[in-house]
């Protein structure tokens, strides 16, 4: 319950805590001693062309978009999963449905060429 | 719910003792790749290297944390701290032996915990896409895009295969699922869903021979290239402390827990913990990197069928027999 979910809020400001105190720690002890050359980004060596925000492939962007659906889809396998046992086969045939629905989507994603990394 | 000084005693000492593993952790990876390529590995800093975790330390703390003229400043600081951060909370549903009295061997124990376990999982993803963007170099930015692309659609068979095991134990509170394995761990009942959930867990945490998003020779570091000293190791720790979250996990939900003869459930979750862990340096040992597009494919395309055909087999079976 609720009560449960306190403990996970003090380990998680024990942790914060401890990141934090190693930051602190180092920032203490670290040298500092930045120049403009230091501070370019890495390009093996050379001068930096253009700025780092080059333009990116559109397919991660469809892959962002088919894992979002099929990941949605996934959290309600999981409660299912779980009462499957008391829903007997009225739960089995339902659940084959769902199933049935998700691999068409994914066939279909198959099919369009959506899931090939050229 | 136990005293609060005594949560915050447990809390300090998890994550103290997540910290010594992971020095650890390290120093045995490269003892062991030495000794697989016929090395000796680190062996100058105290007897057996055994020193060695503390004088990388003690370096990277003294080095200066650089950030790039062109970085979003407070993106680009807060990004490692959200990476470790996550890998540490991750650990906090994980009982690491069975409860004795009213006194429990973990932090805590919500009824949804391998619900929330995932969730926080599911977090970590930030870090890296987040501390890739904020440098603005190219490699980074690549290294960032490549490793979210993997990690989310590893994420997708790896829950999948979850599904198997919950039905089985009927329950999504760790300490069920292991008290369900009491006589048979699940990794004889669910050999296909194990396989998977190994080769997804191994992918997730960005490791050899999924370790495309930090591939030296062709993205430099991939996400992490432009940070150094503290950061740089926050980075490393998160990838670490992430591994030991993961073999703990297939400890628990497929290994049988700290069900075993003879020894303390302690020790039996420790050296299951352990030999899952020798086969992931073991596997960065034997196996090269994969192609990107293979990677993707054989997620998407064979271990997400895979894990539904498992998912409805299993179901089927639990259902009519």
């Amino acid at each position: 319950m609720v009560i449960n979910y306190l403990e996970v809020g003090i380990f998680a400001l024990v942790a914060v805590a401890f990141v934090a105190i190693t930051l602190a720690i180092g920032s203490l002890l670290r040298p500092k001693n930045p120049y403009a050359n230091k501070l370019a980004p890495y390009e093996c060596g050379e001068i930096p062309v253009g700025d780092g925000q080059v333009r990116f492939h559109i397919r991660y962007y469809i892959f962002a978009l088919v894992f979002l659906v099929f990941d949605v889809e996934i959290i309600f396998l999981y409660p299912w999963a779980v009462v499957l046992e008391q829903l007997g086969l009225f739960g089995l045939v339902e659940m084959l449905i769902f199933l049935g629905l998700l691999v068409v989507g994914l066939v279909y994603a198959w099919r369009k060429k959506v899931l090939r990394w050229v | 719910m136990e005293a609060w000084w005594l949560l915050l005693v447990k809390s300090v000492g998890l994550v103290l003792l997540l910290f010594l593993i992971f020095a650890y952790l390290m120093l045995f990876e490269r003892k062991f790749l030495g000794f697989f390529q016929l090395r000796h590995g680190p062996n100058r800093t105290g007897p057996w290297g055994l020193l060695q975790p503390f004088a990388d330390a003690v370096k990277l703390v003294f080095k200066e944390d650089i950030i790039p003229a062109s970085a979003d400043r407070l993106i680009y600081r807060l990004a490692p701290m959200i990476s470790l951060f996550v890998a540490l909370a991750a650990y906090v549903v994980i009982p690491v032996a069975p409860s004795s009295g009213s006194f429990r061997w973990g932090i805590a124990d919500p009824n949804a915990g391998l619900l929330l376990l995932l969730a926080i999982l599911s977090l970590g993803v930030y870090g890296i896409a987040l501390g890739g963007w904020a440098s603005q170099g190219k490699y980074t930015l690549l290294g960032a895009l490549r490793s979210t692309a993997q990690a989310i659609s590893y994420e997708l068979a790896m829950a999948m295969s979850l599904v198997g095991v919950l039905i089985l134990a009927g329950s999504v509170r760790l300490d069920d699922i292991v008290a369900a394995q009491a006589r048979v761990p699940f990794i004889v009942l669910q050999p296909v869903g194990a396989l998977i959930f190994l080769i997804c867990i191994v992918a997730e945490t960005n490791r050899a021979p999924f370790d495309l998003p930090e591939g030296e020779t062709e993205l430099v570091g991939g996400y992490h290239t432009e940070y150094s000293g503290l950061r740089f190791a926050m980075y490393y720790m998160a990838e670490y402390i992430n591994m030991i979250v993961m073999a703990s996990l297939l400890t628990h939900l497929y290994l049988g827990g700290w069900h075993g003869p003879l020894l303390p459930p302690v020790v039996w979750f420790a050296l299951k913990v352990a030999a899952v862990l020798f086969l992931f340096i073991w596997l960065r040992a034997t196996l090269p990197r994969f192609r990107y597009d293979r990677l993707m494919s054989f997620g998407w395309k064979v271990l997400l069928p895979l894990a539904a055909l498992n998912l409805l087999v299993t179901a089927a079976v639990v259902v009519l027999a």
